[in-house]
């Protein structure tokens, strides 16, 4: 096989990584509460801001910053809950969607006020790894490896723990588990910390790969809400699964063609798959 | 009894032909507002019956780019591109409406759908860089003073034919209120279902308001591109301007017929005066500003500011009253 096209390939298996990661957090957030966070590439972009200036102006040690990035995701999720979603939580969904959507314009447009437009770089510096002249990116090795981990740890979570038990059943039952004497406003407000969570440790991986703007949550965005439809709303497996097949198609299609129209067959293969298989690629009908 | 009839109208009539009697920049707002209030409107034909299409930035690309393109390279006068523009995202809005109106996609499934759709558009325009200028945009081969190029120096000229178009805009939408479309849709908008159980043809009601609301998009995206002389993905097409259809119409109010165009007003001026009021120094202040009354609007007031207005219209002409019920009902 053609050495470059299997780098290709493996660098888009490892971006499917960071792109499963990205997306458990909204399928989470979907799964139990039923919402639609438009916004969530906006708090991935607050996050990688968190990083960059907690490291590079004051100088903080990465690590602490990659976990101030995480905790400024959580509670930026917990502050959309409920400032909100809480009082709308009976309206249409689509409206939640808006005013989340809202929220984008108000994160963006804050972003350029605080920081500017200006592309920041973090200026750490990842090794490149050569295997056998195949190049890959070390940077997204290790995205690769922690989004497998946090998908594992989250996995553990919502089976093994009461809390995470809580969280399944209400997911399945919102009328009846309030009945079972669960706190429902408490399992959504852990559920948007846990999903902000999730979106501020995908910014830690970003932040190493791709220059902070305002605008950046727009690139990512909407992929990320593709995978989600794809793999089913709120089914974290087929999530998890969507992600590499959309990646493998950018990766591959970018290959033959132009970045550009690798993601326009992405997208195109999106809408087709959602008028085939609208429950998402493991659901039942 | 007909003179009288116009009368209340008067005074919207006074306010539509002022921009004729103001200085340049006053024109260039009314000229922006007018467009985008066409815009607005299209949006809000299909969005007030719970079709939220977050892709409408498709079809507003699609309108900009296909005169001019066809101007550029076959010398085509926009006066056909225009109309070629509209069929092209009429039948763009078919290939994606047809299936998901056919396999009952809606609700958010509905606006991730359109939301993909606009992705593709922009994506397209980028990646064919070598002849739309990819993210640069492009302009139209600019030939001075022409009506056959559709290119009008004098803001007041333009002005008259945003206007016009945007009454078509307006009558459209007074055809569909007017006609059984309306209560076919809103009786799919309620319950799909039951709908099809009464009779009514979904799939084609369906169809044709989205059909029409891509047609007049793109006649608003081909007269934002005209009268900018100017278009780039980024400012027709993309996720940033399909989001600003929606927010837009939703301030104003998509229930009644002038609420989107309150809401071109409102969000244009709005914009206007808080960029003379920060300045360049605070560059995004406008917008931040800008996006959290969006959220407010759509949590507290999810009817617009027409539809505040007709409440408090309605309140005033019969005390105590039922209050008007808003989207409580789930979309899917």
């Amino acid at each position: 096989m053609d050495i470059y096209l299997l780098e290709a390939i493996v660098n888009g298996l490892l971006l499917g990584g960071v792109l499963a990661l990205l997306s458990l957090g909204l399928n989470l957030i979907f799964g139990v509460i039923d919402v639609v966070w438009i916004v969530y590439a906006e708090i991935v972009m607050s996050s990688m801001y968190a990083v960059y200036w907690l490291h590079n102006y004051y100088g903080w040690p990465l690590f602490l910053a990659f976990a101030a990035a995480i905790a400024v995701g959580s509670i930026i999720g917990v502050l959309v809950h409920v400032l909100v979603i809480q009082p709308i939580l009976g309206s249409a969904p689509i409206n939640q969607l808006l005013a989340t959507g809202g929220l984008l314009f108000f994160l963006q447009s804050l972003a350029t006020l605080l920081f500017g437009t200006e592309y920041r770089n973090l200026g750490v510096r990842l090794p490149v790894l050569n295997i056998d002249g195949l190049y890959i990116s070390f940077a997204r090795l290790i995205a690769f490896g922690v989004a497998l981990a946090g998908a594992i740890i989250l996995y553990l979570f919502l089976a093994r723990t009461y809390l995470g038990t809580a969280i399944r059943a209400i997911s399945q039952d919102r009328e009846i588990m309030g009945l079972m004497g669960v706190n429902e406003k408490r399992i959504y407000i852990i559920t948007s910390a846990i999903g902000g969570g999730l979106a501020g440790l995908a910014a830690c991986l970003l932040v190493l790969q791709y220059d902070v703007h305002p605008f950046i949550g727009l690139t990512f965005g909407p992929i990320t809400f593709m995978i989600c439809v794809l793999g089913g709303l709120g089914d974290m497996i087929g999530g998890f699964i969507a992600a590499f097949i959309i990646s493998q198609i950018i990766a591959i299609g970018g290959f033959y063609f132009s970045s550009e129209l690798a993601e326009v067959m992405a997208f195109v293969f999106f809408i087709v798959m959602i008028l085939i298989r609208p429950q998402g690629i493991l659901g039942k009908k | 009894m007909t003179a009288r009839r116009f009368i209340p109208y008067l005074p919207v009539a006074a306010i539509l032909l002022l921009p004729f009697f103001l200085p340049d920049y006053y024109q260039h707002l009314a000229v922006q507002i007018v467009i985008w209030a066409l815009i607005y409107t299209a949006w809000a034909l299909m969005g007030r019956f719970r079709l939220t299409s977050l892709g409408h930035g498709a079809f507003m690309g699609v309108g900009a780019y296909v005169p001019s393109l066809m101007w550029n390279y076959w010398d085509i006068s926009p006066w056909l591109g225009i109309p070629a523009g509209m069929i092209l995202a009429v039948t763009l809005a078919m290939v994606v409406g047809y299936p998901c109106f056919r396999l009952k996609v809606v609700g958010h499934y509905f606006a991730l759908v359109t939301l993909a759709l606009g992705q593709v558009v922009l994506l397209v325009v980028v990646a064919a860089r070598d002849i739309t200028g990819g993210s640069l945009g492009m302009t139209p081969r600019a030939v001075g003073y022409s009506w056959y190029a559709l290119q009008l120096p004098d803001k007041g000229m333009f002005y008259a034919v945003a206007l016009a178009c945007w009454l078509v805009g307006l009558i459209c939408w007074f055809r569909v209120d007017g006609g059984m479309e309306r209560n076919a849709l809103e009786a799919i908008g309620e319950d799909e279902i039951a709908a099809a159980a009464v009779g009514i043809d979904v799939l084609r009601e369906k169809l044709k308001i989205t059909a029409l609301s891509a047609a007049l998009t793109a006649l608003g995206g081909a007269l934002y591109a005209q009268y900018l002389q100017y278009m780039s993905p980024d400012i027709v097409s993309g996720v940033g301007v399909s989001f600003q259809i929606v927010f837009a119409a939703i301030a104003g109010g998509m229930y009644s017929a002038l609420g989107p165009t309150v809401g071109a007003a409102f969000t244009i001026g709005l914009n206007e005066w808080l960029r003379v009021l920060f300045g360049t120094h605070f560059i995004g202040a406008a917008n931040t500003i800008y996006g959290a009354l969006l959220v407010l609007f759509i949590i507290f007031m999810p009817r617009g500011i027409s539809g505040l207005a007709e409440k408090l219209w309605a309140r005033a002409k019969t005390p105590p009253s039922a209050p008007v019920s808003s989207n409580t009902q789930p979309a899917e």
